[in-house]
């Protein structure tokens, strides 16, 4: 039983990380890399909008995620009541 | 009062700071020293590996490259700040779990193997050395530049105060030191940036009047961008538009990768997440240390941006004897370098160099001057109409004077520059030392000497090592330079896959480990020797591996590093039982308690 919760709580840590994961690849290597030159046609205030995600947007969304996963990982911690004393 | 005088003021009541905090938090136990007792608390450990990583080139440098390189910097924006949501999401809180000293203790443990352990202490020692002899001629030349001392003197001091603190004190007196010294750099680097801001856009946040509008110098709003008047005027001088880059796609995606995993990978990074009480408090720590950072990092670009305006707007096509005073004086420092090609007595700006290398002076202003006061450079000149030569650290030393802000400013920017050397230094140093007292000396060769041996070992270590750091600082191999880059490609093909599958593939044993982390390092090792020491002349797309330049090719490491490793374990024993309950305990976190003492 206790060895079922441990697995069942790592299988839905390492799903919660992946999809993060996806997000921070698409904003990094997706908007501020691989698609920048599609981006920068769109305005986004005074800036090229690839041009903004490659040099501001993509570390604010990175800080995001890490605030993000912390929160939903207390939460997923003492839902499989694995969370610290 | 002078700029000198209150630099002198500055920066020694910032060290009186610094020894202050080493006598308040001298270490007792090798878990004090190793790991500051296990009681961080993750804002003070955010703040403190926020200083511990931004080093002196980030403070001094960076802007600079941004303001030159344009969007082709964003690789170094997103890289170093990318690496800490995989720090967070896939080692920090697993390591703290874990619980023990050292990078190469989790490695030597996890892989049952002293070969592993060795293999990782060589790689500790070897990317943090090449690190921090950058650092201690940083600091020097801080002190150059700032105090008009030696570079060597001020190598010497800057190993003086540092020698104090990470002695005394090892990761107690260090993490305490690092977050008074992030105050200081944050604080010096971010004042001038304000001023900068309000003056040309109006607007307080850098990072917002990065993409405002102009405003002319009599404060009336121009209504053009300043991105778009800076693209304008950059290819009105033949460069290529500051938002548009022109490095390869691919190469920029490789080095990204190489950067993110490299930061996630370095030991005196992942060292600093040991130090908080708990896995809950590791991740967010992650996360505070990546606000402070970026509180740096999102202004940096922008500094970029006003600085290439400005310089471009003042210096181009003026007249040499109305250029403002800071033009002079950093041509008095050798870091402007002016040669009248045209003869007409102004300063063309122009895409290309001005002339080979950096300026060689015929000799100071009193000996040498040309038919417009300037002082005389002797290089060879090149065939282009640019004509002068501006050291980009500029961009950030100058910024103060640029933007004419009080002297106080001044003073204020070399203390952080020192802060920002020191921080990184000291970090640095000690995981070099406790890579030797604990992994190599109690771990490997000498297992059965005390703590309170162990405590004099570590310490001894920290002394020898910051020796060699000076020794470097003040004859800094060639080499060096170069290396310092590269340092992230190799901890992404050694550490980042090795502790990652540790982790996540319970499967993963030692002989799968130990050749994937031989054929990473090697390969990205050689690649990077090949390009840069034996065949520099070979060094250019046509010929790089699949268009990865020497700067991303720890991306390939990396990958060659997973696939090694993974063919290898599955032909291979499975690791022994308890190991694999090792893992599987490390994933939860209830009962990390504090660090292990052993």
């Amino acid at each position: 039983m206790r060895e079922e919760n441990a697995r069942a709580y790592w299988a839905a840590n390492v799903k919660l990380i992946l999809s993060y994961l996806v997000v921070w690849f698409v904003v990094s290597y997706g908007c501020g890399i691989l698609l920048v030159d599609v981006l920068n046609n769109i305005q986004f205030f005074g800036f090229k909008l690839g041009f903004w995600f490659a040099q501001q947007g993509s570390i604010y969304v990175f800080l995001a995620l890490i605030i993000l996963y912390a929160r939903s990982m207390n939460k997923l911690d003492r839902k499989f009541d694995v969370h610290e004393e | 009062m002078d700029v000198q005088l209150l630099t002198y003021i500055f920066v020694g009541a910032s060290f009186a700071l610094y020894i202050g905090i080493a006598i308040w938090s001298r270490a007792a136990s090798t878990k004090d020293f190793y790991v500051a007792g296990g009681g961080v608390s993750p804002i003070a450990n955010g703040a403190a590996t926020a200083a511990d990583w931004m080093s002196a080139a980030s403070f001094i440098s960076m802007a600079g490259i941004i303001a030159y390189a344009g969007y082709d910097a964003s690789v170094y924006l997103m890289g170093w700040t990318g690496g800490y949501v995989l720090l967070a999401m896939l080692l920090a809180p697993y390591l703290r779990k874990f619980g023990k000293f050292t990078v190469p203790d989790f490695i030597g443990d996890r892989y049952y193997s002293n070969v592993a352990r060795t293999v990782a202490v060589i790689c500790v020692i070897f990317v943090s050395f090449t690190y921090v002899a950058g650092q201690m001629r940083g600091v020097g030349i801080v002190f150059a530049r700032f105090l008009e001392v030696d570079v060597n003197l001020g190598v010497i001091i800057g190993m003086a105060i540092v020698f104090f603190y990470a002695v005394l004190g090892g990761m107690k007196g260090i993490t305490y030191t690092q977050v008074a010294q992030y105050c200081v750099l944050i604080f010096a680097f971010l004042v001038p940036a304000v001023f900068l801001s309000i003056l040309m856009t109006g607007h307080v946040l850098p990072q917002t009047g990065f993409g405002a509008t102009v405003l002319d110098a009599a404060g009336n709003d121009t209504g053009v961008y300043l991105l778009e008047r800076l693209d304008r005027i950059v290819q009105d001088l033949g460069f290529g538009a500051y938002t548009e880059g022109q490095k390869s796609t691919v190469d920029v995606f490789f080095i990204a990768a190489a950067l993110m995993c490299g930061t996630a990978g370095l030991p005196h990074v992942i060292v600093r997440f040991f130090t908080v009480p708990t896995v809950r408090d590791a991740r967010i720590s992650a996360g505070w240390a990546l606000f402070f950072i970026a509180l740096l990092y999102t202004t940096a670009p922008a500094v970029g941006a006003f600085a290439r305006t400005n310089l471009i707007e003042t210096v181009n096509e003026t007249q040499y004897q109305e250029l403002p005073g800071w033009f002079y004086n950093w041509e008095n420092s050798g870091l402007i370098g002016w040669m009248d090609k045209n003869g007409d007595g102004r300063v063309q700006m122009s895409a290309g160099a001005p002339f080979e290398g950096k300026p060689n002076f015929a000799g100071d202003r009193s000996q040498a001057t040309g038919d417009f006061g300037e002082r005389v450079v002797t290089n060879t000149p090149t065939n282009n109409d640019a004509e002068v030569y501006i050291d980009r650290d500029i961009i950030v030393l100058a910024n103060p004077e640029i933007g004419n802000l009080p002297a106080w400013v001044i003073a204020l920017v070399a203390a952080g520059g020192v802060a920002a050397a020191l921080s990184t230094a000291a970090g640095l140093l000690l995981v070099i030392s406790s890579a030797v007292s604990h992994d190599l000396l109690k771990k490997t060769l000498k297992p059965d000497i005390t703590e309170k041996q162990e405590l004099l070992a570590a310490r001894l270590a920290a002394v020898v090592a910051i020796c060699i750091a000076g020794y470097f600082g003040i004859n800094p191999p060639g080499f060096v330079a170069q290396v310092v880059a590269f340092a992230f490609g190799l901890a992404a093909a050694s550490f980042f896959p090795v502790i990652l599958m540790g982790i996540f593939y319970r499967r993963m044993n030692k002989e799968g480990a130990i050749a994937g982390m031989a054929v990473g390092l090697i390969f990205t090792f050689s690649y990077i020797v090949y390009f840069k020491f034996v065949s520099p002349e070979l060094n250019s797309a046509e010929h790089w591996l699949f268009g990865v330049s020497p700067e991303g090719i720890g991306t390939l490491g990396m990958i060659l590093n997973f696939v090694v490793a993974f063919l290898v374990s599955r032909v291979t024993a499975a690791p022994p039982e308890e190991i694999q309950h090792i893992v599987e305990d490390i994933r939860v976190p209830r009962g990390a308690g504090q660090a292990h003492a052993h």
